[in-house]
């Protein structure tokens, strides 16, 4: 039993991750109403920054909130100089969309030009130490993740809900154009929802390095996971981005355990189980554990 | 000095132009119709005054030249517009629709607003929790226009608000509007294709056809007049 209990406890710890990467996802959606397809690869990136301040000798904890407030500068700057002269998202969604695999595409070639190829080391944020839980010994940095990921969706489920930029943020995404009539400046506001995302991304990158690497493949698999976390969760749910992320974390790992041909499968076809699950969820509740299904009476 | 001047504003699509050179004004605490059929360029006229397209011409709010704008600077300068088709936003509640009409207000009685649009529209105090997009075409027109008086305009722009409903629901809709009118003091810019309902609504009216301003007047004078049999079923 206790080895299930390893295996959920390192489950949960993946899946903080993944809902992380899934909570940045969310924040884009809820301001523009599209997926952002390079999420992933700006969350690369800013955690090339926060891996560049540590080195400069920062530590950990402090190179991470600077890696923040850079990521949400370059966010912004994205959405200023390449996202936003495209044209408004719901007019030309498509169009924004192949401007989003534009990014992933160049902003990976990007980060190799700077950073190189070569694999870099992150140290854990909370550390190599063990702590025993119930007769298990559950790694701190996977506690951690889940802790700091608690703290992501209280303070976004805040901003978004019960603050003015939060309701404008989530008008801007519904219906730009009546909202900038009533006087809501449009581009800052998704200006802003760019910003949020990119620093989102390095607090996901942060954790997920030190048992990969820094290198511009960070990102690559761990995507396609927020990508299912938000499909099963819903795509406009901080809610669900949470459960979505952790289920499929938890899921992950403890599967295999119980049928060895699972995790067979799951390591020689490491996405397989992702798609399948966001095929599986398109098909039978599109809308998600938590999405809202969208009315509209005419 | 009139609240709205407009003068020979032209605008268009592209190279498609649909205004060509309009003249007109609202006074303060004014309601105004600019009547028209369909494809007259009426939409096009309120679209041009939000800076919602491209536009050449005099725009002058309280005597103050309106260059190029974007929208979000018209209603800082007291102009509400409520789009055709209504613009609710629909993934908002009724209750977040109307505090996203005050975003550019300081003030604190944006809370006392509220309870007063609940008390003038029933229906949408008792459904203030309600996404706004499940609501009926009617009450989502109720609370467009709400949305738009949240704001405090000195003018508002209202865009075809018969579009879609019942005859019944548009009369409502304009008694109500009315009402607003003369109790708030707030001038009213309506484009509609419903004459009847909009000569009564409103004091004065420009007739829009094919994109000019082919007559004008008080809406008693222009009630049977000539032009707008023609404007509506074409030259003869």
């Amino acid at each position: 039993m206790s080895e299930v209990f390893n295996l959920f406890m390192i489950g949960l710890g993946n899946g903080a991750i993944y809902s992380m990467i899934a909570l940045g996802l969310v924040v884009i959606y809820r301001s523009t109403g599209l997926l952002n397809f390079a999420q992933g690869e700006m969350a690369m990136f800013t955690t090339f920054l926060v891996w560049t301040l540590s080195e400069l000798g920062w530590p950990l904890p402090l190179a991470l909130l600077g890696g923040m407030v850079l990521g949400f500068l370059v966010g912004a700057l994205v959405h200023q100089v390449i996202v936003r002269p495209v044209g408004d998202p719901h007019e030309k969604p498509l169009a924004v969309v192949i401007v989003t695999i534009g990014l992933y595409l160049g902003i990976h070639a990007l980060a190799k030009l700077i950073w190189g190829t070569t694999d870099q080391d992150l140290d854990k944020l909370f550390g190599g130490g063990q702590v025993d839980l119930f007769g298990t010994k559950v790694a701190w940095q996977k506690l951690g993740a889940v802790f700091v990921l608690g703290i992501e969706a209280l303070v976004f489920y805040f901003i978004f809900q019960k603050t003015k930029i939060g309701l404008a943020m989530r008008a801007v995404a519904s219906n730009p154009e009546s909202a900038g009539l009533v006087g809501v400046p449009v581009t800052k506001v998704l200006m802003i929802g760019w910003g949020l995302a990119a620093a989102l991304g390095a607090v996901a990158g942060t954790f997920l390095a030190p048992s990969s690497a820094v290198s511009p493949n960070l990102m690559q698999l761990a995507l396609i996971y927020g990508f299912a976390a938000i499909t099963l969760g819903g795509f406009d749910s901080f809610v669900g981005a949470v459960v979505g992320g952790l289920t499929i974390g938890v899921l992950t790992d403890v599967l295999p355990y119980f049928d060895d041909n699972l995790g067979d499968f799951a390591s020689k076809m490491p996405l397989a189980p992702a798609f399948i699950l966001i095929l599986i969820v398109l098909l039978i509740r599109p809308q998600g554990l938590f999405g809202t299904k969208r009315v509209e009476r005419v | 000095m009139s609240l709205l001047e407009v003068s020979n504003l032209t605008a268009g699509y592209g190279i498609v132009q649909v205004l060509f050179g309009l003249d007109f004004r609202v006074e303060a605490g004014e309601a105004v119709v600019i009547l028209g059929a369909n494809g007259a360029g009426k939409t096009s006229t309120l679209r041009a005054l939000s800076g919602m397209i491209e536009a050449q011409g005099s725009i002058r709010v309280d005597g103050v030249e309106f260059g190029k704008h974007r929208p979000e600077k018209l209603c800082a300068a007291g102009v509400a517009h409520v789009p055709q088709g209504r613009g609710t936003i629909v993934d908002l509640t009724v209750l977040e629709n109307l505090r996203i009409g005050a975003y550019s207000r300081k003030d604190p009685d944006v809370e006392s607003d509220i309870a007063m649009w609940f008390e003038t529209f029933p229906r949408l105090g008792e459904r203030s929790d309600q996404l706004a997009g499940s609501m009926s075409g009617g009450e989502q027109q109720m609370l467009a226009i709400a949305r738009a008086f949240m704001s405090r305009p000195k003018l508002v722009l209202l865009d075809e608000p018969s579009l879609g409903l019942a005859p019944l629901v548009t009369r409502e809709v304009f008694t109500k509007v009315r009402e607003l009118v003369d109790s708030t003091g707030t001038a009213v810019l309506l484009v509609e294709q419903n004459a009847n309902l909009a000569l009564d609504f409103a004091s004065r009216a420009y007739v829009l056809e094919a994109g000019r301003i082919v007559s004008s007047g008080d809406s008693a004078d222009l009630r049977g007049d000539e032009s707008i049999r023609r404007a509506y079923l074409g030259g003869a």
